[in-house]
């Protein structure tokens, strides 16, 4: 389908304003509210805790390896999500499922490890409303669980609709993967940040 | 910033936390000190090696 043919105007090629298609604009534009969102919870979590006369040693109150395992987890879903912009710019379709696979597979990975880690902590009572440290640790953890559970509903729709995607217009199907690719880079960003507050300090 | 620049600063920070955490649990006193801060390391020794293999692999890939 040609560009002046669709409803939407530069979505394959940049707009001679920006520099960039509308959908990049777009993300961006999301990613900067949402660093809006996660900076203000990173705020409150100093303000408490420099605010605090005590504070939970984070390794002696959570736990560091299954923590670890999922910073591993994330950091290879970022890989096979960069993978399969690659293999869609390159015209490898059947090396973009996999990839795109293999990114919510690994996203599943990270909730399941996440769902234990809490499963543990719920089991000694350690409830949000235990304590401020549970409070923000539950808030924070949380609300980056539900962003990997977005990603991964992006991520299943163009692994399910990509083929008949990919029919229509290849090119706007490589651009949208790039605008996936950016939120996942970002959710897994975050967690890079929450990983050493969180459990190391 | 495209996906492929913003994915060479995912990995650096990957680097960086992978590098920073596994001397930290190298010198933290507890049982998986010692796994964990190997295992950290050699993370971010085989990530600088991936960065380097992305950069070259990706030049010919048009965003």
């Amino acid at each position: 389908m040609s560009e002046s043919a669709s409803s939407i105007r530069y979505i394959n090629r940049p707009h001679p304003v920006t520099g960039v298609t509308n959908a990049k604009l777009g993300i961006w534009c999301f990613l900067a509210s949402e660093v809006m969102l996660f900076g203000a919870l990173f705020s409150t979590y100093l303000l408490l805790r420099t605010g605090s006369a005590s504070w939970p040693h984070g390794p002696a109150t959570l736990n560091v390896p299954l923590a670890t395992l999922n910073t591993l987890v994330l950091i290879f879903s970022s890989v096979t999500m960069v993978m399969s912009w690659a293999s869609l710019a390159t015209g490898n379709f059947r090396k973009y499922r996999l990839y795109l696979g293999l990114t919510a597979l690994m996203g599943c990975v990270f909730l399941v490890v996440k769902g234990f880690e809490y499963g543990h902590k719920f089991e000694h009572h350690h409830f949000p409303a235990a304590s401020t440290f549970y409070a923000i640790y539950f808030t924070l953890t949380g609300l980056h669980g539900l962003h990997v559970i977005g990603g991964i509903a992006v991520n299943l729709y163009f692994l399910f609709r990509g083929r008949v995607l990919w029919q229509r217009d290849p090119e706007r199907l490589t651009n949208r993967i790039e605008c996936a690719g950016l939120y996942w880079h970002f959710v897994d960003l975050v967690w890079i940040f929450l990983f050493p507050i969180l459990y190391l300090l | 910033m495209s996906l492929r620049a913003f994915h060479i600063l995912f990995i650096v920070s990957a680097v960086t936390l992978a590098a920073g955490f596994g001397l930290w649990a190298l010198r933290h006193d507890a049982a998986w000190g010692l796994s964990i801060g190997l295992v950290s390391l050699t993370l971010a020794v085989a990530l600088a090696v991936y960065l380097a293999w992305f950069i070259r692999k990706i030049k010919g890939v048009s965003s």
